[in-house]
């Protein structure tokens, strides 16, 4: 019971440590506000008049949950520069020798992103109102996608996480985010419809890249249309990427030495 | 200031504060530490002495449950590093190379950080992180940022998080690495003020003045192993004792000098520049017996002094190489840390 209460407690502790770092830092800051708040207006306003979405009226109501997933997916890139940040500095070493519980490090930082995530979620849906988008969907089928939204949030931070562990400096957990993760979300449905691409990456972006099921299952929840195994498909995704990341993180910072 | 309590959960007074056995550390080709046997009795400094890469970080890593070893044993405030390292972690503090410190958090929010983790709950947290900040110099600072700190307030900040709550080892590895004189002496002087108070300190460092000023004990470690231990009266004794050094009012008087004091020699003296050094057998009274059968001699004296071998000396001799930081690994020296800004505002 006691160990329970200390994961609890020393992962709080944590969090606020990593949450407190966001306002002192103001390029990490625009992150989370500013930076989608650009994407949401340059794509609806520069690609939007070309881009073809059948079944949407507006194209603002087929980007904003696009967008959304792929500022979820990478909110967790924080978590990948701390912890580099935090090995790098010897402050793995500190935790590690403190009669703190093992988990803490990563929870923490992994909750912080949660808190995040909801921060420039609020930011986007209130931009995208602004811009023309508009949920069409049941209030309960919102906030169910609101709460997948954060899980998505969640699952990728334990993928950068993990890279935040392996990689040798914060520059490169940089570039490991943006190689791996960049593309991923632009071959997929978030931003156009796949039917546009070539058959090679239509079959990719439509029917293999999990990036769409999250997509697609965020259009279904927020806008309507049809959901079909979408929302589940996603969820099983997110609990998948947990489950496997979260032990491969786990395993690496145990090992973990600084240097 | 501390209001005591330093002794707080110390071992039992007979067994060692810290003792290894045979500790040993090897990597998939290297051998970083090869059976080493350490003792450290409860309120005593022991100096982990040698090059960078010998192992001392290793030792410090083992000893602090951040590294398992691979062969023989370690116990710390009678606690044995892998099966109780849980309970262990609450009886050490650590201040390492780096000043492991967050720099987007004030000082004050670093330690108070440190005493949550450390379990001895908010207010006591709190209450600690004011007292330490004072007693560090630096509650001027504590509402700044620690990314405005200077090298040296960083690392005066990592040693009191290691304070934070009152551990009775603390293991500070190279403290002074990197740091000006002026902040190397108050450090000293906060060490030596935890030991007063009955800490026992491990301490690696690649200094030998820092070894000879702090610690009780001093271990010569070298490639893995520890190849001398003792006080630093022992080690520099273990060298062979003594030279008496005479510097001559006329240097033409250097061969009757040399025959003068030829008796009272364990080896042939060496004349260079009018001073004749001497090796001698024994301190007592060498000065009295020189200067009488130079005397004797007519031999004029300008100054007399026994000089007694520095721990470089006792480096040199034991590893065959100056206590120069080796090859790469200098990045303490040139990093950010090395330079002393002053603190702004």
């Amino acid at each position: 019971m006691t160990a329970l209460r200390y994961a609890v407690s020393d992962a709080g502790v944590l969090a606020v440590r990593s949450l407190k770092r966001i306002p002192r830092q103001p390029d990490l800051l625009t992150g989370y506000t500013i930076q989608p708040v650009m994407f949401v207006l340059l794509f609806v306003y520069v690609f939007g008049g070309a881009i073809q979405t059948p079944g949407y009226e507006d194209y603002a109501d087929f980007l904003l949950p696009g967008i959304i997933v792929q500022t979820m997916a990478f909110g967790g890139f924080v978590t990948a520069l701390g912890l580099s940040e935090d090995l790098r500095k010897g402050l793995v070493d500190r935790f590690r020798s403190l009669p703190m519980a093992r988990s803490a490090v990563l929870t923490g930082r992994t909750f912080a992103d949660i808190a995040l995530n909801a921060l420039s979620l609020a930011v986007m849906i209130a931009v995208g109102l602004v811009v023309g988008f508009a949920f069409s969907s049941s209030p309960l089928e919102v906030v169910a996608g609101i709460g997948l939204m954060l899980l998505i949030g969640y699952a990728f931070s334990w993928i950068f996480a993990f890279i935040g562990l392996i990689v040798s400096s914060p520059e490169s957990a940089n570039a490991f985010g943006f190689i791996l993760i960049f593309p991923l979300t632009f071959a997929s449905s978030a931003f156009v419809p796949p039917e546009s691409m070539p058959d090679w990456l239509q079959t990719f972006a439509a029917d293999i890249n999990p990036f769409s099921t999250m997509v697609d299952a965020a259009r279904a929840l927020f806008v309507g249309g049809p959901a079909g195994n979408d929302v589940w498909g996603a969820t099983l995704w997110c609990l998948g990427l947990i489950a496997v990341f979260s032990t491969l993180a786990v395993h690496r910072y145990r090992r973990a030495v600084t240097r | 200031m501390d209001g005591g309590g330093s002794n707080h959960g110390a071992p039992p007074s007979n067994r060692p504060a810290i003792e290894t056995e045979g500790l040993c550390k090897s990597y998939k080709d290297v051998q970083a530490l090869r059976s080493v046997d350490l003792r450290v009795e409860p309120g005593t400094v022991l100096g982990l002495l040698g090059p960078n890469g010998a192992g001392k970080t290793t030792a410090v890593r083992i000893l602090t449950t951040l590294l398992p070893p691979t062969g023989g044993s370690a116990r710390v405030a009678g606690l044995d590093v892998v099966a109780d390292a849980a309970a262990l972690r609450a009886k050490i503090g650590l201040a390492g190379q780096y000043a492991a410190v967050d720099e987007n958090l004030t000082g004050t929010e670093n330690l108070e950080m440190v005493g949550r983790l450390y379990h001895i709950g908010r207010a006591e947290s709190r209450g600690r992180a004011r007292e330490l900040l004072e007693r560090f110099d630096l509650t001027d600072a504590g509402e700044r940022l620690v990314r405005t700190y200077s090298g040296g307030m960083r690392r005066r900040l990592d040693l009191a998080a290691a304070l934070v709550a009152r551990p009775p080892v603390l293991f500070l590895d190279e403290p002074t690495t990197g740091l000006d004189p002026r902040s190397r002496i108050g450090l000293w002087e906060t060490i030596e003020d935890r030991v007063a108070a009955g800490t026992t300190v491990l301490l690696t460092t690649q200094y030998l003045d820092e070894a000879d000023r702090l610690a009780d004990r001093i271990a010569v470690i070298d490639h893995g192993s520890v190849i001398a231990e003792g006080s630093s009266d022992d080690l520099k004794g273990r060298l062979g004792g003594e030279r008496l050094e005479v510097t001559l009012e006329d240097r033409s008087q250097a061969e009757a000098g040399v025959t003068a004091l030829s008796e009272i020699c364990r080896e042939p003296p060496s004349v260079e520049d009018g001073i004749v050094r001497v090796p001698v057998r024994r301190h007592q009274g060498v000065i009295a017996e020189a200067v009488r059968r130079l005397d004797a001699e007519g031999v004029g004296i300008d100054d007399i002094v026994v000089r007694r071998p520095t721990l470089d000396d006792v480096f040199l001799t034991l590893t065959g190489r100056p206590p120069e930081p080796e090859d790469g690994d200098q990045e303490q020296a040139t990093g950010e840390h090395a330079i002393e800004r002053e603190p702004i505002g």
